[in-house]
């Protein structure tokens, strides 16, 4: 039975019946989960599971094999002071770095590599060269993709466009994982952003993914909890559970404690892992290090004492 | 809607702190007297009861219990203040001293928030973010007004009333003389006040706080007691007016002793709010909209929303996200800043809630939150019933309790006609993406007060108030201060 459902093609749902969404309602709801009390072992729970769904982030046009391994290194030795540390769930990297940070990592296997690709941050390429892309970050040896959806087509209203273009890269993943990159920051409004989740949802995506880090605002936690929503909604429709990655603008450790409080009122315990939910980051590992270090001995150490790379 | 495998897991490892908000800054007395005449002074009688913590079943502190000879006392006091200070007073200076309570609220609003869940069972989220800043709010608003009321009644004069009892309920107690003290004040008239039984102790630290602020003796009188204590002060042949804010039952009560007697009067009654989804409202948002409705004091508040209208064709959906966000509300200690929901405010509150439980099974099906509640105190899980109709019992009167009756409808009118059918007409709610259908639901829905795509939002500002069984006059803003006047 479940074959044939598998062969089934996935069908564009039927966006106009997506719930709405009410921004005022959205933000209010927002508010309640920052007053939430996270302190001693608690908080240190917290810090410890942030730490292990970072996914560490380079994107940058001047990235070298010596930055990319550098970042490697951090994500293999976050902080050897501090025993007991989990690591981080992946290293992100464009896609012609993806060979550096595989070897880099050789014998951590259990830090994946994850790309982005499919022209990003833009998505302003054919679809050819988007799969072309895909194929050569799964080919190099990325474990997950990381693919924008195209926002102009979204906004013209091309939705068909846009779900099959998410359905061919998810085929060029082939077993890699695929997160898609809404950029919340160029859809304008929430109801847009419940949409496109739901359309990525049903094009297959693994994950769903506020932004490139690109485009200002990045995710925010009213856009967290919208994406959260429509994902319980499309697991209690049709079991399948899907990822969230908030990414970009999350650097400090009060800010992560917030999204993983409001992860926790919406989905509940089958999300708090680094299965099922990362946040994009760069310097997010080194201030959780830093509030770590506080736990322990009641003091703030100099940011020297954390390395940067 | 939901298939039966993807139910969530709220019970994760990783569990909130507890945050109990520190008692050491709060003064609470073993016995307090009646405040009379600016001091503090015995009952006659000698006689006293005690204020109990819901939360604990231990009591806080004894209470005066005012008899009528008293009331008599309290009432000379005003009458004299009035008579000798406060109407002579220029309205500039009353307003200043009405700035001074509320700049004293704020200043000492820790102390009144952590008392006010002590003693009534409020989470403190509540009564820090909600019941103590809205009570200031209301009493910076009226010193506003203390010398503009020729800009109030254009064209007319207005003149004080004179004394006026005043009579409160516990669900929002300091909220609730704020309401009712600062237009009195404003307008030029004395007050003779009297907090519920069960929640006295924040009227009486504000009575504290009168006298510190050398508010000039006999202007607020503040009568702890029960019911004997209310009709005394209703039957008082020398007050103005009275103003009670309580339940229907006693309000008519009211009445009934007030006609003819050509005293003003305004009563705040009960409530049995609609509050109607339809198929267009954005869901997720609606849903926090109901919790907020009917959760939000633990139930205790008379313009809840305890009755659901929900369009048929998403009510599955509704229901079931309602039942799912009410695993995440958080029951237990009052004063722990993760609380959602508090204690039922007394025993014998509960005992009334929880006959409503039992009727309400025998009419529908009810479904309650699997949260665990502490042993001792008052609890209740927050509850629904699906099943039930215009003519059940708990579809028709007001719990007072964190239980909402939930029914179905299927066109605009039928939903009009379900919200008003009800003697009551306090407040309502509706949850539209449709701008024009929220104007003609607010035009077609008799009640004082009907929020759109919101619940329970409050402004001094604005007016509140019944239709109907639930109450006459209005407070809060400008109709607010046309209670407390005669105009001329």
């Amino acid at each position: 039975m479940n074959t044939a459902v598998r062969h089934l093609p996935p069908q564009l749902p039927a966006l106009d019946r997506v719930p709405r969404v009410d921004q005022v309602g959205v933000e209010e709801r927002v508010a309640r989960f920052c007053t939430r009390s996270i302190k001693k072992d608690s908080k240190v729970q917290a810090l410890k599971l942030a730490l292990s769904m970072i996914d560490l982030t380079t994107l940058e046009g001047q990235d070298t094999v010596g930055k990319v391994t550098q970042l490697c290194q951090k994500a293999m030795h976050l902080h050897s002071a501090l025993p007991d540390l989990p690591h981080v769930a992946a290293v992100c990297v464009y896609p012609t770095m993806v060979g550096v940070a595989r070897r880099a990592l050789r014998g951590h296997d259990d830090i994946k590599v994850a790309s982005v690709a499919t022209a990003f941050p833009s998505g302003m390429a054919p679809l050819s060269i988007k799969l072309e892309e895909t194929r050569l970050a799964v080919e190099e040896g990325a474990d997950e993709v990381d693919m924008v959806i195209s926002r102009g087509a979204f906004l013209q209203g091309e939705y068909q466009r846009v779900f099959d273009e998410i359905i061919a890269v998810k085929e060029a993943c082939g077993q890699a994982h695929l997160k898609v990159i809404l950029e919340t920051g160029e859809l304008g409004t929430l109801d847009r952003v419940r949409r496109a989740s739901v359309l990525a949802m049903h094009a297959g995506a693994d994950f769903i993914k506020t932004s490139t880090g690109k485009i200002q605002p990045a995710a925010t936690l009213p856009v967290t909890l919208v994406m959260l929503q429509a994902i319980r909604d499309y697991y209690h429709a049709t079991g399948r559970k899907v990822g969230m990655k908030p990414a970009g603008g999350i650097s400090k450790a009060k800010l992560a404690i917030q999204y993983l409080v409001m992860l926790r009122e919406t989905l509940g315990a089958g999300w708090l892992t680094p299965e099922w939910f990362r946040f994009g980051a760069s310097t997010l590992a080194n201030d959780l290090l830093m509030q770590l270090v506080k736990q322990q001995t009641g003091v703030y150490q100099s940011g020297d004492y954390f390395s940067k790379d | 809607m939901a298939r039966p495998d993807t139910r969530l897991d709220f019970n994760t490892d990783w569990q909130y702190a507890p945050a109990p908000e520190a008692t050491d800054h709060v003064r609470i007395d073993p016995q307090y007297e009646l405040f009379i005449g600016g001091e503090f002074v015995a009952p006659r009688a000698r006689q006293y009861f005690d204020t109990v913590n819901p939360a604990r079943e231990k009591t806080l502190a004894r209470v005066a219990r005012a008899d009528a000879a008293d009331v008599d006392r309290a009432v000379a006091a005003a009458r004299h203040a009035y008579a000798r200070t406060w109407s002579k007073l220029k309205p500039a200076e009353r307003g200043k001293y009405l700035y001074r309570i509320a700049r004293t609220l704020q200043e000492r609003a820790r102390e009144f928030a952590a008392i006010e869940s002590l003693d009534g069972g409020k989470p403190i989220r509540e009564s820090r973010d909600v019941d103590i800043p809205l009570a200031a709010a209301h009493f910076f608003y009226y010193a506003g007004w203390a010398d503009k009321l020729g800009y109030a009644f254009p064209g007319r004069r207005a003149a004080a009333l004179g004394v006026a009892g005043q009579i409160i309920p516990w669900n929002f107690p300091l909220l609730m003389a704020a309401w009712k003290i600062a237009p009195a004040l404003a307008c030029g008239n004395t007050v003779v006040l009297k907090p519920a039984e069960t929640t006295p102790l924040t009227a009486l630290k504000l009575a504290e706080l009168m006298r510190d602020i050398d508010l000039p003796a006999g202007v607020v009188n503040i009568v702890t007691g029960a019911g004997e204590t209310g009709a005394a002060i209703v039957e008082h042949p020398d007050i103005d007016k009275i103003a009670f804010t309580g339940s229907t039952e006693v309000g008519r009560l009211i009445q009934r002793k007030l006609a003819g007697t050509g005293k003003h009067y305004t009563l705040e009654l009960g409530g049995k709010a609609a509050n109607v989804i339809f198929a267009d409202a954005a869901i997720d948002q609606a849903v926090e909209g109901i919790v907020n409705g009917i959760f939000f004091n633990q139930g205790h508040v008379c313009c809840a929303g305890s009755r659901l209208l929900v369009q048929e064709s998403v009510a599955d959906e509704v229901i079931g996200k309602l039942k799912e966000r009410m695993e995440t509300l958080i029951v237990g200690d009052p004063l722990d800043k993760n609380t959602d929901i508090g204690a039922i405010n007394s025993a014998a509150q509960l005992e009334k809630i929880e006959e409503y439980l039992r009727i309400g099974q025998s009419e529908g099906d009810m479904h309650q939150s699997s949260v665990r509640v502490p042993e001792t105190g008052y609890w209740c899980r927050p509850t629904l019933f699906t099943g039930v109709s215009q003519s059940s019992r708990v579809v028709k009167e007001e719990i007072f309790g964190p239980v909402l009756a939930i029914q179905t409808f299927r066109t605009f009118q039928e939903a009009l006609d379900k919200a008003n059918n009800t003697p009551y007409g306090l407040s309502g709610g509706i949850w539209t993406d449709k701008g024009a259908k929220i104007f003609k639901m607010t035009r077609g829905v008799r009640a004082g007060v009907v929020w759109a795509n919101t619940f329970n939002k409050f402004d001094p500002t604005a007016p509140f108030g019944g239709y109907k069984e639930s109450g006459m006059g209005r407070e809060g803003g400008l109709h607010g201060l046309s209670a407390y006047v005669e105009l001329h």
